[in-house]
């Protein structure tokens, strides 16, 4: 097939195009935002696409990004052509292996999506902290700063690491590059050809390990030669900068695209001149031009080649009349004499000092951490500051830091956005298609006319109810605008709940068109606008058009889908094509992008292109406001300081406009801060029916989102309740003469409706109805609102009058972890919400980086949250690879702490109460009374202590709250407790201290979009499995069992709740390590998440999953006891309910019949050893 | 012993076809049967509206939570090529014809009238050698007429045979006012064959979990008596092949069959429940019990006992029903 000249993509396919064709060996490990790169390798490696020499290179993903770095430091030895991609932390993990790379003269390339590290918090976002973390590292460090370039450099790098032997780093910004799509030129194979020297390829080989001509390299020298060693390497790096340029030139006449190592821009007289690297110098290129052209003397050096740092070439790139400099790192070095870039650029500069007649002076600044936005506005900002007289050194731009006043001002509304461009803005939600339409219409422009076109989406933290914000340029020159529009021409508002939530309207400019999918019809939709909206539409002369495309879409049965009928719109009304050119090149890419769907999903969506125009109106404007409809901007009523002022903010997508005292210095943020956010995401809600209700406590025993509550309670407590508030009389014989609720938290549930799903009474009268039924939430949400606000009211039952082994009684617990940012139907969540319940007060918390840190702590709200009494859970994340290790760090330190203060009690005996001390050293805490006597005890001790007032009293003071059991939990999903963290997991099993992990076990790395990892089962189809997982699941319980003292459980509640509890409590009393692995369903399994826990039930019917507890302590014998019953499903009538296995029945149904049938035989022979390994007698868990 | 016969026009060594079931399934089960004596095997039905469906869910999947958090833009990767319209089946057909000697009849279930005719073009395409259409539809709308209904199946039969050439048959529920006259009425839209009858998965009801739930039931012998009943009435007065596929688990319920006028019988819950090698027992019997009664053919007793030729042609009809009652058991109750 013919190669596409043009093609509009983002930088991580670019990237992977190149990569692909130019490696033979890759290895790939999933991280933000680099993992497309790998997916696209491992994809194409998948459907045998060849490289470039013909081969179908070998793609293998490993456990950790440390281990991609070996796994390509070993096939490099050998001397394949080997690469891997990679950001952030990943790139942290691979620094030793690079040092070893790059002083072993191997060339590679590894492609970089530059990501923000995590300091105070983790980022996803794009910055260079990475990249400048590897700086020291001997590689080359090659930056592009576009599409074109992230692709057009891929090939650079390759073709020019080969020739010098310095392995390369190739990076570009993280998401505003790697997810940015824009319209290229691809590279023909031939240009590759060209560029890539076979000669070099086989002198690669040649240096390669071979037995038949044997050496050794990875020496250990002494003090006698390594540094000589070390230095031997200078003549590669001084060969390197004429190498690149070389290779560069080469390119050039290729491709007629000529680069530099630097390359000046702006007006050839300048006397301030902006030095930077990366996406942003196209920022900077697009306003010097635009500057330069209004008669300033300003310029830009955009560097290419950042390491080895070529002084001379950078000199000379200077104009000679440079007065003013401003060096811009995208990193932030604390404590440093300023920031890398600058450091390199003032060392140039006084090494060069004769050939100024003047000396420049030199500034720097800091930008752009974290894809903080970088507009023109803030270029102007910097020249300005250079024009200053005193211009400011260390300085920020982009944000306002009050505290140290490093930032620079800037105006605002300078601007450099050309007229010739469309800058289309849309806002939608993320189960509507918004994003996909936008990135569709982008692709259609650029591949079928001869305008550029960039698409850059601006997606949510939270991963339900999302809002999604596409900003799409159009026009006929290259778009160098690497920053959001905030001037639109044209405004998609996808769904019409945000027009009281955002205020959208003022991002477009004067002229422009708003474009809304309304409920309204077109003669009510005006009164229907909030006040600023109509204000902005009659101020500005907005054109106003409406379509009820929720109406089309479900006539053409999309259900929610809007995404066709709104780009129908779109191109009806933007002009950007002629209508029907437009909407024929719609068809033609729902054929092209539907086709392989089905041919209903081809007629859905044509039917929705035909409905569309006939639906789609203007507005006529009315000349005056009279909308009393105002934005939703007030907090709720209680909620803290700290809330309405800085958390608020970010909510309303004003963070940007934080200053930097408003922020905590260390990254410590209050708990429990979703409870103030109501999202209001749910159209149905459950609707508790206490007269069929039997009191059973699973609905809330499932909820993911812990917005379904119990209470039993005194009926006094019922006193001032609202006329709809439900209550009756508790039906559990324990709690004669109380009350009993469930209620709902009605603004924070997302609907999912696994309560409605699990819950075992039916209405006797309609067996179509429950116990708890879904109903419309608008018109109840008011008065549940009400209800639930006054159900926080009633007191929590005295947790010593609970039995928490019965989970009617277990579930009045209060949860301490709610509302979080989890999927809507999340599998995950329950267990955690589950450990809050039964130990949040005492809890700590080391939770593993991915889905449960993400949901768990990112901002703008968080859900781990504390009682009434201010206790809760104590949350941190450390990393991705080391979580158990950080818990047991916790463990080893409040041990100490313990016997710290058990020493200091003992020697303070003789002036406290015995007693109380007696009391205090040996309370078993074994049960909810027995925690709060403790409780009662420290208090009694904290008050003797603060009148003591001795040293050793206030030393004791300080530990004494350790005398309360802390209960230390290690939380993680698979990819952390299977692959990257499983040594240091293996270590704190073996170590038999006191920790309690929990495993969510999704069979994916859910975070990053469901890549595989060693927990996913055989013939699932995941990224980096794209042909099915041709291997069997790891099982790690069977391996911690081995230890012999480590609790293990396989849980899976919506097979067998009872057992998960059991195993819960089980695990925590135990005195040792324990190991819970809790089977998550998941978003990336494919199924429907409302039923999804009969995903779980079949699972463990069909053998799949097994139940089962080791308890080393167990007092009947045999440690292990199967909960399991034998399996009664067939494994494929239990994989067909998932489309992760069912989709690889309708693309490789050979291999997937084979798969079903060696799942059956794996969970036949793996029940057989199970069922003999708990029949065994024995008393020590070896069978002796 | 000549157990010869001709059904939809193809030449078959015996009468003893296997109908529709999931055993077709499974290239492997096809290769048995014919292993076994199978003449003929009719594939499992394609449903349209499964495909349909699978369509949906597919696409709902794929979709579902993409490009709505930046760490996971989507949660699968997409092949360059999904089966997603009805290939496995047309692959079944191509293997099975590779596989097997015997003719391979397809099996059809629309839910759209463009469905039916498409993937009856393919079917043929695929290499079948005749059409079942599987008619296999659960009437609900108060508003339609029974004349709706049953112009509708016309509409689908006229249609398929327009753009199919392999002879086509068409599979009935007993469930029409007159059943005679829609024999008629689809002898005379071109109809190849009629296979009688189609049982449709009753639901139930599951006590315990007060839900509705689908029970497949496995035909019993006893049920014979209604497409006996019909092909009787019915042979010698239309033009289409007659064949029955309900009830027949032995010997005898094939020759009862056969001499109502039956061109084939077609089993599939005896094999389900005895094993695909019971085709050879009950050809054994059939052999045996035509040599023990003298009929050294198969057509000499087709057709023998049908309405036109049987002594009694009222004991087909209504009249029946009062003998059969009165030859109960005396203590039998009838309430």
């Amino acid at each position: 097939m013919p190669q596409q000249r043009f093609r509009t993509l983002d930088a991580n396919e670019a990237v992977a195009d190149v990569a692909y064709k130019l490696n033979e060996v890759i290895a790939i490990y999933p991280i933000t935002p680099a993992s497309a790169m790998g997916e696209w390798a491992d994809a194409w490696a998948s459907a045998g696409q060849p490289n470039l020499w013909g081969t179908v290179p070998s793609v293998i993903e490993m456990q950790s990004e440390g281990g991609a770095a070996g796994a390509v430091h070993g096939s490099l030895q050998v001397g394949s052509l080997t690469t891997t991609f990679t950001a952030s932390q990943g790139l942290l993990l691979m620094i030793p292996n690079m040092y070893k790379i790059a002083g072993e003269l191997t060339p590679t390339v590894f492609h970089i999506a530059a990501r923000s590290l995590a300091a105070q918090a983790l980022s996803i976002f794009g910055d260079h902290s990475d990249v400048m973390a590897a700086r020291n590292t001997g590689w080359a460090l090659l930056a592009s700063n576009s599409v074109q370039e992230a692709h057009d450099f891929a090939l650079i790098a390759h073709a020019a690491t080969l020739a010098v032997r310095i392995p390369f780093l190739h990076f570009f910004d993280g998401f505003r590059t790697s997810h940015e799509i824009n319209k290229i030129e691809m590279l023909p194979d031939k240009v590759l050809h060209a560029l890539m020297n076979d000669d070099l390829i086989a002198e690669h080989r040649a240096r390669a390990l071979s037995p038949d001509h044997p050496f050794i390299r990875g020496t250990a020298q002494n003090p006698d030669v390594y540094f000589q060693a070390r230095e031997s390497v200078n003549p590669y790096y001084n060969a390197c900068l004429d190498i690149v340029q070389d290779a560069m030139d080469r390119f050039a006449k290729q491709t007629g695209r000529q680069y530099h190592l630097f390359d000046y821009v702006g007006a050839p007289d300048a006397e301030s001149v902006i030095v930077l690297m990366g996406s942003s110098a196209e920022t900077v290129h697009e306003t010097v031009e635009y500057l330069a052209n209004h008669g300033k003397k300003v310029g830009a050096i955009k560097i290419r080649l950042y390491r080895p740092f070529d002084i001379r070439r950078f000199i000379e790139a200077l104009p000679a009349t440079v007065r003013n400099i401003a060096v811009m790192d995208r990193t932030k070095e604390p404590g440093a004499a300023g920031e890398p870039l600058y450091l390199d650029v003032i060392n140039s500069i006084y090494e060069n000092i004769d050939r100024f007649d003047r000396m420049p002076r030199v500034v720097g600044g800091r930008y752009g951490l974290s894809s903080k936005e970088f507009t023109p506005a803030m270029v102007k900002g910097i020249f300005d500051n250079l024009a200053a007289d005193q211009p400011k050194n260390h300085f920020t731009v982009g944000i306002n830091d009050d505290v140290t006043h490093t930032s620079i001002d800037f105006d605002p509304d300078f601007t450099t956005e050309p007229d010739n461009v469309v800058r289309a803005v849309f806002y939608g939600l993320g189960s509507d298609g918004t994003v996909g339409a936008n990135k569709n219409s982008i692709k259609l422009i650029g591949e079928n006319t001869p305008f550029h076109a960039q698409g850059y989406f601006v997606l949510d933290s939270k991963k339900s109810g999302s809002v999604t914000v596409s900003h799409l340029r159009f026009g006929p020159n290259p778009i160098r605008s690497t920053y959001l529009i905030e001037k639109a021409n044209f405004l998609g508002i996808h769904q019409h709940l945000f027009l009281e939530r955002y205020d959208m309207t003022q991002y477009l400019e004067p002229g422009g068109t708003l474009l809304l999918n309304t409920f309204y019809e077109p003669h009510e939709v005006w009164d229907q606008l909030p006040r600023i909206v109509q204000e902005d539409i009659i101020n500005k002369n907005l054109k106003l058009y409406v379509i009820n495309a929720y109406q089309v879409a479900r006539d053409a049965g999309m259900g929610g889908r809007i995404n066709t009928v709104m780009q129908v719109c779109f191109f009806a009304i933007s002009g950007v094509l002629p209508r029907d050119e437009a909407i024929e090149e719609i068809r033609k890419s729902i054929r092209k992008t539907y086709g392989k769907k089905g041919d209903r999903i081809v007629q859905m969506n044509m039917n929705a292109v035909e409905a569309t125009l006939d639906h789609l109106y203007e507005v006529e404007v009315p000349d005056t406001v009279t909308s009393p409809i105002e934005l939703q901007v007030a907090a709720p009523a209680g909620a803290p300081d700290f809330y309405k002022e800085v958390q608020m903010m970010m909510i309303q997508r004003e963070g940007d406009r934080l200053p930097v005292s408003a922020l905590p210095v260390d990254g410590t943020y209050p708990s429990g801060t979703t409870q103030w956010e109501k999202r209001n995401l749910a159209q149905e809600i459950p609707v508790w029916d206490p007269e069929i209700c039997i009191q059973c406590g699973k609905c809330a025993f499932v909820c993911p989102h812990a917005v379904i509550r119990i209470k039993a309670y005194e009926p006094a407590a019922l006193e001032g309740a609202p006329q709809t508030f439900l209550s009756v009389p508790a039906r559990d014989r324990n709690w004669q003469g109380l009350n009993y609720t469930i209620q709902v938290a009605p603004e924070d549930c997302t609907g999912c409706g696994i309560c409605v799903d699990i819950c075992p009474a039916k209405n006797k009268a309609e067996t179509g109805r429950k116990a708890i039924n879904m109903e419309p939430q608008p018109p109840i949400r008011h008065q549940e609102a009400v209800n639930w606000d006054f159900f926080l009211t009633l007191p929590e039952l005295d947790r010593t009058q609970v039995n928490v082994s019965s989970i009617r009684q277990q579930q009045v617990q209060q949860p301490l972890f709610e509302f979080s940012g989890a999927c809507s139907g999340c599998g995950e969540t329950p267990y955690i919400k589950l450990a809050t319940q039964l130990f949040g007060d005492r809890m700590v918390v080391a939770n593993a980086t991915g889905c449960s840190s993400i949901y768990g702590g990112n901002l703008p709200t968080t859900p781990w949250s504390y009682d009434a009494e201010g206790r809760g859970p104590a949350w941190a994340n450390s990393l991705f690879e080391d979580n158990a290790e950080f818990g047991l760090g916790m463990r080893i330190a409040l041990d100490k702490q313990l016997q710290q203060a058990q020493e200091l009690l003992k020697k303070l005996s003789g002036d406290i109460n015995s007693e109380l001390v007696d009391a205090i050293l040996n309370n078993p805490q074994k049960d909810e009374a027995d925690i709060q006597d403790q409780r009662d005890n420290v208090r009694q001790l904290k008050s003797r202590l603060e009148a003591l007032n001795t040293p050793q009293a206030k030393q004791l003071l300080s530990l004494s709250e350790n005398f309360v059991k802390r209960s230390l939990w290690i939380i993680g999903g698979d990819g952390w407790a299977y692959d990257i963290g499983y040594g240091g997991l293996d270590h704190v099993l073996a170590s038999g201290r006191n920790v309690n992990i929990l495993v969510l076990d999704t069979e994916v790395y859910s975070n990053t979009g469901g890549q595989s990892s060693k927990a996913t089962p055989l013939g699932a189809v995941a990224k980096f499995a794209a042909g099915g997982k041709p291997t069997n699941k790891k099982d790690l319980g069977l391996i911690a069992m081995t230890y012999g003292n480590v609790y293990v459980a396989q849980v899976a509640m919506g097979a067998r709740d009872e057992q998960t509890l059991r195993a819960f409590l089980e695990a925590e009393a135990y005195d040792g390590p324990s190991l819970i692995i809790a089977y998550s369903h998941c978003i990336a399994h494919g199924i429907d998440m409302q039923t999804a826990m009969q995903n779980q039930k079949a699972a463990a019917d069909s053998g799949q999953w097994l139940l089962y507890r080791y308890h080393p302590e167990r007092e009947d014998g045999n440690p292990l006891k199967l909960d399991s019953r034998k399996p009664k499903m067939p494994v494929e009538d239990y994989m067909m309910m998932e489309n992760r296995y069912k989709m690889l029945t309708k693309s490789k149904p050979a291999a997937a019949k084979q798969f079903m049938q060696d799942a059956q035989e794996f969970v036949d022979q793996r029940w057989s050893m199970y069922e003999y390994l708990a029949s065994r007698d024995g008393t020590n868990g070896k069978g002796e | 012993m000549d157990l010869k016969t001709v059904y939809l026009g193809l030449e078959l060594p015996t009468p003893l076809v296997v109908s529709a079931s999931p055993l077709s399934q499974q290239l492997d089960n096809i290769k048995r049967m014919e292993d076994a004596g199978a003449p003929a095997v009719v594939m499992y039905s394609l449903f349209e509206e499964q495909i349909v469906r699978e369509q949906h869910e597919l696409d709902h999947h794929l979709f579902f939570g993409t490009d709505s958090f930046p760490e996971a833009l989507t949660y699968f990767p997409e092949p360059d090529e999904l089966l997603t319209s009805g290939e496995t089946y047309l692959d079944d057909i191509r293997r099975a014809k590779e596989a097997v000697d015997i003719p391979i009849i397809g099996s059809l279930n629309g839910s759209t009238l463009g469905g039916w005719t498409d993937f009856a073009s393919q079917i043929q395409e695929a290499g079948a050698d005749a059409l079942e259409l599987n008619l296999y539809h659960i009437e609900t709308d108060m508003e339609k007429t029974s004349t709706d209904v049953e112009q509708m199946y016309l509409d689908i039969v006229t249609a398929v045979k327009r753009v199919v050439k392999i002879p086509v048959a068409v599979k009935l529920s007993p469930f029409f006012t007159n059943m005679a006259h829609m024999a008629k009425q689809l002898d005379v839209a071109g109809a190849n064959g009629l296979v009688l009858f189609n049982r449709f998965y009753q639901p139930d009801i599951d006590l315990e979990k007060l839900e509705v739930v689908p029970r497949v039931i496995l035909s019993s012998e006893h049920e014979l008596r209604l497409p006996l009943r019909w092909i009787a009435i019915l042979d010698g007065r239309i033009k289409a092949s007659l064949t029955a596929t309900t009830g027949v688990h032995a010997a005898p319920d094939v020759i009862k069959l056969l001499m109502a006028g039956a061109d084939v019988t077609m089993m599939a819950s005896a094999l389900l429940k005895y094993g695909i090698d019971h085709i050879r027992h009950v050809e054994k019997d059939l052999r045996l019990w035509m040599e023990k009664h003298e009929y050294h053919s198969v057509q000499l007793m087709q057709g023998s006992m049908s309405q036109i030729k049987s002594a009694d042609p009222g004991a087909f009809e209504r009249a029946q029903y009062v003998r059969a009652v009165s030859t109960l058991p005396k203590d039998y109750k009838i309430f």
